[in-house]
């Protein structure tokens, strides 16, 4: 087992689009997508991000990346209609860069807290340097 | 106050959300990414349609089935937080048939607590906060007869002075100061929340 993937944005095509690029990079770690409504409009929801999470559970834990504040809100709602023990960290990174980095630590058996290091460091990360 | 209360002030909530649709969405439009108007219309329309199809036993069945129904069906920040503010009001009534003027206002306090929680919102931050903090606090501080008048028009004023606040959560803060000038949508649609709440109530014994 390892930590999986939970990546959550406003647009349906944009979260299945980064889930396509990730499985590319590592194909072995588990990613799930909740990506717009319940009707694939553009927004989030709670429903649809428990789901997702809960899709690709694992006891080693899931790392849940997100685009944009009110995704943030609907997160930790739907983290809190988990069962309380539940082994999920959202990250503070940006969401394309963040989860290449979580993918990445994922994929050579990091512990959920490594793999949100990695996410929460791609904020530094100068693209142009 | 028996269910009915709460029943007839979320039908009206409903039809007036759904009159100022363009308008929420217009406030939106300049400082935030514009769905509030199409977003609480959807919420509130199927919530109300929930209610018609197989109605709640009490008042707080009514605020769960609104909480729960604004959660699944509105994509934006206004989905979590008034579903949030529902759930805490349905949790605060459980199991009460009649509910008191007073009692309602706790229940809001405790929907205020969890607004601010989910949002990580204090008052002055051009959120729904600067409407809902001052209305509830002032509805809390009667020791007797609750003055309905003097709270719809705390609402407007409170609804009025996010006008001069710079946003410092949610979308709007990336316009800084920029979204000085604009009404906050969140605040002008819970000030339409309080509005209609107390006209209703104006007519509803202690």
């Amino acid at each position: 087992m390892a930590v999986s993937l939970v990546l959550v944005s406003h647009s349906h095509e944009l979260v299945h689009g980064l889930k396509k690029l990730l499985e590319q990079v590592q194909p072995d770690v588990a990613i799930a997508v909740a990506g717009g409504t319940d009707e694939n409009d553009i927004g989030t929801s709670a429903l649809k991000i428990k789901d997702a999470i809960e899709s690709v559970y694992s006891e080693d834990g899931v790392a849940l990346l997100f685009d944009l504040g009110s995704a943030r809100l609907n997160a930790e709602m739907a983290v809190e209609m988990l069962d309380g023990n539940a082994n999920v960290t959202i990250c503070d990174a940006p969401l394309v860069e963040g989860a290449y980095a979580a993918v990445v630590q994922a994929g050579i058996g990091g512990s959920l807290g490594e793999v949100a290091d990695a996410a929460s460091q791609a904020k530094t990360f100068s693209k142009l340097s | 106050m028996q269910k009915d209360v709460i029943k007839n002030w979320l039908f009206t909530v409903n039809e007036r959300i759904q009159e100022k649709k363009d308008f929420l969405s217009e406030l939106d439009r300049a400082i935030g990414d514009g769905d509030h108007g199409v977003n609480m219309s959807r919420g509130f329309a199927e919530a109300v349609q929930k209610i018609r199809d197989n109605e709640p036993a009490d008042i707080a069945g009514l605020m769960q089935t609104v909480a729960m129904t604004l959660i699944a069906k509105v994509g934006g920040a206004s989905g979590p937080l008034y579903g949030t503010a529902f759930l805490k009001a349905a949790a605060y009534l459980k199991g009460k048939a009649d509910v008191t003027v007073r009692e309602l206002g706790e229940a809001f306090k405790e929907s205020l607590i969890g607004i601010k929680q989910r949002g990580k919102a204090e008052l002055g931050q051009k959120t729904m906060v600067d409407v809902w903090e001052p209305v509830v606090e002032k509805w809390l501080s009667y020791d007797g007869a609750v003055d309905f008048d003097e709270l719809r028009a705390l609402a407007e004023a409170s609804l009025e002075k996010t006008k001069d606040l710079e946003a410092t959560k949610g979308r709007a803060a990336y316009l800084g100061k920029r979204s000085i000038g604009h009404l906050d949508p969140g605040a002008y649609s819970s000030y339409l929340l309080f509005d209609t709440l107390f006209n209703e109530l104006k007519g509803v014994k202690a």
